[in-house]
Formats: structure tokens, C-alpha cells, sequence
């Protein structure tokens, strides 16, 4: 018997092999940076690298916490960010609903098929196509409206709209997806659960309120529970590729923020400090939305 | 009663449908106008004549477009991205899903491996240090610079490997108890029956290689090696960028009338050329995948 374990251990060396490979290769490009965090802590000097650079405590928080473009930065992903959740859940759930109600297959496939696709196109391709549409003079959104008021509007100019067309087009981008998501929930739903209800003299819209509600209900909390976990991201890839410096105070977000220090002003010790407060903070909410999703729907990753 | 309530119920879903079909053709209008724009003249264009169809068709913006050499070393970069970066990302991907599908008391070590991967989900370097990581390792510049940071998708290892977890276990037990090595079982049997849940994993992997351009942009010294979205990324987005920065309303009004539209809206629509071509295998197998792989019971 005493073998036994032994024998198991040396069968099992090809599988400490096999992860080898990606072992090696997450050391270096996952966790020596999360070593890296360090020089958030030092007055950083690129001649004398991460271990001859002085520690300085946590003057470089203190004076990232004093920066205006800071506060605001978290204040305007905050917002981005929460709106973006509360919308990824209402929009999506009803819009598969009311879908769900169309009997004509085929319509219900094509209108599928054309809410989808801006799911897979990258925001390079989007903001292009957002930039050209938008535009103040040429776009065809204002040629439109130009047909009611004689004012142009700057979309991607004008501080007070910007975070709301951050919002759409984000809505745009990926309520496709969740929709079909929620959808292909819906058609597991037992039809005998329906059957039931019309016996019972249920109509449309009690059905729906007392099966299909409750049907979908379990995955529209998970996904709003783990959406909490996002709370720190706005989207970096949308608002970099269609913000300007005439929105920054309502459209710059941590993620761009931390871009223009660290490599427009080259200010690496500064980037990492509102880097790591970034991780931290984000580290902080996806656990607890982890650990609500298991808690609520017995989710577990793996 | 009834028959009021079938009318009302009738009519409800003629007012639903109609509005669904307006809320999806507006998802696809500005892509419909814009690939409308890139068949146009620049004449046309400039008139702001162009709606949902092409006016003086021609393919001046598309030979534009193709003439330029970068264009073509973009789309290479691109390409040879894909054709290396995706095979190690599945090989990689393939190779720790195995381990980690199996359970702790085969496998002690199973759940130190799958927190030691897991962990990167939850928290990163940031920007910084992973951009310093990147030069220190001496690949930035390099094609290996788009493929060695991402090259462990954790996220695709999880679908696998709880995908692996749903298939019937007596096969692999029974190869186990006649000797079968763990890379025989992986190779001859999780492999094999395996197949929809890695076609719609090396889907995964062709969108994210193909889209992918910030990394291109921070990690590429020059310009000239640029991926073709980091390439477009340039053109559409970076260049406007520079010179809204010090310009004045006016000159940014003016600035947008420059009829360059045509050539821009050209580019965005090969960028996006592949994708379109393979979406109605992304429309079928991409959620399946999600759905499948992550979300149980």
C-alpha cells in the first residue's frame, strides 16, 4: 500500500510537464510585474532600475490623490462604469423578452443577426465608423438632425454628452450578445411550465411575469453579480479611440489616465501608483462579486 | 373577453416586431453608411450626398487603400500574428486544461495550479510593469511582443477545462486502469471528442489576435510594425487626435469638412473584412461556448 502514493506521483510528473510551458511564461509576463508594483513605492530613475531607485514611501499616492485629473478620472469611470452595468442588464433582459415573443422564426433570426454583429468588431473599427457618422459638419447623425434644428451638435466634443455617447454606443457594441445569452436561457425553459400557467387561465403577460421571469431570473443575477466586479472599468479601448482633450473632465477614466502619465509624460513611478490603486481597488470588487455569485447561485469558476 | 384580448395581444406583437426591426436595422445603418462611403467618389462624399448606397460607385478609396506598402506590411504582421500566436495559444491552452480538469486527489497539486492561474484574473501589474517586463525580456519590436504576454488565455483554459470535466469519464478511467500515459488519454480521447468546444476556443482566439491593437501600438517602436488595427488605429483615430489637441473650433470643424472620408471608411471596412466573413460561424458557436463552458447548472 505504502507504494501506492509514490507510484501516483511519478505517473503524475507528465502533468506538472504539460503545465510547465505556461507556468514559465505567466511567471514572467503575470507575475514579476505584480513584483513590479514596487516602484510605486520609489522615486523611480531609469538609469538605476527597480532595486538601486530610492523608497519614498507613499509620496507618489499623496500626490496622485492631490491631482484634480485624478478625482475626476475616478469619478467619471465610477459613473461610466455603473451606468454601463445597470444598462448590460435591463437592456439586454428585455429586449430577449420582447424577442422571445416573435413567433416568425426567420424575423426573429435576422433581427439576431443584425443586433449581433457589432459584438465582434474592435473598437479601432467602431470608433472609425463613430468618428465618421458623428462628425459635426459631414456626419449623417447631423445631417438628420439638421433636418429639425439648425444647430450642429459635437458628440464627441461636448463634455456634457460625451459620457452619454460613451454609454449608447457601448450599449451598441455589446447588447447583442447578452441578448442571445438571455435568449438561448429562455428556450430551456420547460414548455410544460407554460402549459401549466394557460390551464390555470394565465395570459401572456402573467406567463411571462410567472414563468419566464423566474426562468431567466438565476442567470440575470449572475451576470449582474459579476458584473460588479467591473466597477473600475469603462472601457478603455472605446473611450481612448474616441476621446479628446475637450472632454477629459467628463470623459477621461482611470485606464486613460494611467495612459498619459505613464507614456505620454513618461512619468512611470506616478503610472504604477495609480496603477496598482486601480488593481487593488478592482482586486477588492471582483472577489466580493465572486464570492456573491457562489453565495447567490452556487457559481463557481473552476 | 377573449377575442378582445387576442386583438390586443395581435396587435401587441405588431408593434413589438416593428420595433424590433427598427432597433436592429439601426445597429447595422452606420455600417451599412459607412461601407456605402468607401464605394463613393470623394466628391461625392464631401457633397455629404452619400446615404445607405454607394453615389458615383467607383474604387478610387480601395486602391488607395491597397496601393500603400504599409498597408501591406501591416496585413502581414497581422496575419503572421495569427498564424503563430494562435496555435500556441491553443497548444498552451490544451496543455493546462488537462492537468487542471483533473481533481485534487488525483492530482494534488491541481489546486495550487488553478489558483497560481486564476490569480492573474484577479489581479495585475498594470501598465507599467508589464510594458517594463516586455523590454526587459528583449521581444518588444518584435512579432513575439503581440504573442508572449497573452500567450496563456486563462480564461479560454477555464472553458476547457470544465468542458473536459462534462465528458463521460468511464473512458478515460478505463484507459487510465489499462496504463494509458495522461498524454495518450489527452491526445487519443479528450481531443477527439472535444472538437466543438475548441473550434469555438480557436474562434475565440482568431477575433482576440485579429482585433487586438493596443499592444501593437505601446510595444512597436515603429510604426512600420504596426498590426493592421494598430495600423488603422493610426490613421482613423491617432492622427485626428494630434491635431484636435491645439486646434480651435473653428479649425475643428474645418478639419472634419477634409474629405479623406472615403479612404478612412475603405480601410475600416478591409480591417473588418475577415470578421464578416467568418461571422456566421461566430454568430453559431460563440455563445454556445460561453454558455456551455462557464455557466453550469
Amino acid at each position: 500500500m505504502k507504494a501506492l502514493p509514490s507510484a501516483k506521483a511519478k505517473r503524475n510528473v507528465p502533468l506538472h510537464l504539460m503545465l510547465l510551458p505556461a507556468v514559465i511564461l505567466v511567471l514572467i509576463y503575470n507575475y514579476i510585474p505584480m513584483l513590479g508594483v514596487v516602484m510605486a513605492f520609489q522615486r523611480y530613475i531609469p538609469g538605476r532600475g527597480l532595486f538601486g531607485s530610492p523608497f519614498t514611501g507613499l509620496d507618489n499616492f499623496k500626490y496622485v490623490f492631490g491631482l484634480s485629473g485624478f478625482t475626476s478620472a475616478v469619478r467619471n469611470t465610477v459613473f461610466i462604469a455603473f451606468i454601463k452595468m445597470v444598462t448590460g442588464i435591463v437592456v439586454p433582459v428585455t429586449f430577449a423578452l420582447l424577442l422571445n415573443e416573435v413567433r416568425a422564426k426567420k424575423t426573429k433570426k435576422i433581427i439576431q443577426t443584425m443586433i449581433y454583429l457589432p459584438f465582434f468588431l474592435s473598437w479601432v473599427i467602431l470608433a472609425g465608423i463613430l468618428r465618421d457618422i458623428l462628425s459635426p459638419s459631414t456626419g449623417i447623425v447631423n445631417k438628420f438632425l439638421m433636418l429639425f434644428t439648425d444647430e450642429s451638435v459635437y458628440f464627441l466634443a461636448n463634455a456634457g454628452i460625451f459620457p452619454w455617447v460613451i454609454i449608447i454606443t457601448h450599449i451598441w457594441k455589446e447588447f447583442g450578445y447578452a441578448t442571445i445569452i438571455y435568449l438561448a436561457t429562455l428556450t430551456t425553459i420547460d414548455p410544460a411550465l407554460y402549459e401549466a400557467a394557460m390551464i390555470d387561465g394565465a395570459g401572456r403577460l402573467s406567463q411571462t411575469w410567472h414563468v419566464t421571469i423566474p426562468g431567466i431570473a438565476p442567470i440575470v443575477i449572475l451576470l449582474s453579480v459579476l458584473s460588479l466586479g467591473q466597477i473600475l472599468n469603462a472601457g478603455f479601448d472605446q473611450v481612448f479611440n474616441l476621446y479628446n482633450f475637450s472632454v477629459y473632465s467628463t470623459g477621461d477614466i482611470l485606464d486613460t489616465f494611467i495612459y498619459r502619465i505613464s507614456l505620454d509624460n513618461l512619468q512611470f513611478a506616478i503610472g504604477t501608483a495609480v496603477g496598482l490603486f486601480r488593481s487593488v481597488v478592482s482586486f477588492v470588487f471582483v472577489v466580493a462579486s465572486y464570492w456573491l455569485a457562489d453565495k447567490l447561485t452556487d457559481y463557481r469558476v473552476f | 373577453m377573449n377575442i378582445r384580448d387576442s386583438k390586443a395581444e395581435a396587435l401587441f406583437k405588431k408593434i413589438n416586431t416593428v420595433f424590433l426591426c427598427i432597433v436592429a436595422v439601426l445597429c447595422v445603418l452606420p455600417l451599412v453608411h459607412v461601407l456605402a462611403l468607401s464605394f463613393s467618389s470623394s466628391r461625392a462624399a464631401g457633397a455629404g450626398i452619400v446615404t445607405l448606397w454607394p453615389k458615383e460607385f467607383t474604387l478610387e478609396a480601395y486602391n488607395y487603400a491597397i496601393g500603400r506598402s504599409q498597408f501591406w506590411r501591416s496585413m502581414g504582421i497581422s496575419l503572421s500574428r495569427i498564424l503563430v500566436g494562435l496555435p500556441v495559444n491553443m497548444v498552451l491552452t490544451v496543455l493546462t486544461a488537462y492537468p487542471l480538469y483533473m481533481y485534487s486527489r488525483s492530482f494534488k497539486a491541481r489546486n495550487f495550479y488553478a489558483w497560481f492561474f486564476f490569480i492573474t484574473i484577479l489581479f495585475n501589474g498594470g501598465l507599467v510593469p508589464t510594458y517594463m517586463v516586455v523590454s526587459m525580456t528583449g521581444i518588444r519590436d518584435t512579432l513575439w511582443a503581440l504573442i508572449l504576454p497573452t500567450a496563456v488565455p486563462v480564461f479560454n483554459i477555464i472553458l476547457l477545462l470544465n468542458f473536459f470535466r462534462r465528458l463521460p469519464k468511464e473512458i478515460s478511467e478505463s484507459a487510465y486502469m489499462d496504463g494509458a500515459s495522461h498524454l495518450r488519454i489527452l491526445f487519443q480521447i479528450f481531443i477527439p471528442l472535444s472538437k466543438p468546444a475548441l473550434a469555438t476556443l480557436i474562434l475565440f482566439v482568431f477575433v482576440f489576435h485579429w482585433n487586438s491593437w493596443f499592444d501593437g501600438l505601446i510595444y512597436m517602436n515603429s510604426s512600420e510594425n504596426y498590426p493592421l488595427q494598430t495600423y488603422l488605429q493610426n490613421i482613423v483615430v491617432a492622427r485626428d487626435f494630434e491635431m484636435y489637441s491645439s486646434a480651435t473650433a473653428e479649425e475643428l470643424k474645418a478639419l472634419a469638412e477634409v474629405s479623406d472620408r472615403t479612404t478612412k471608411a475603405a480601410q475600416i471596412f478591409i480591417a473588418a473584412f475577415p470578421i464578416l466573413i467568418i461571422y456566421p460561424y461566430l454568430q453559431k458557436h460563440f455563445v454556445k461556448g460561453i454558455v456551455v463552458g462557464s455557466i453550469k447548472g
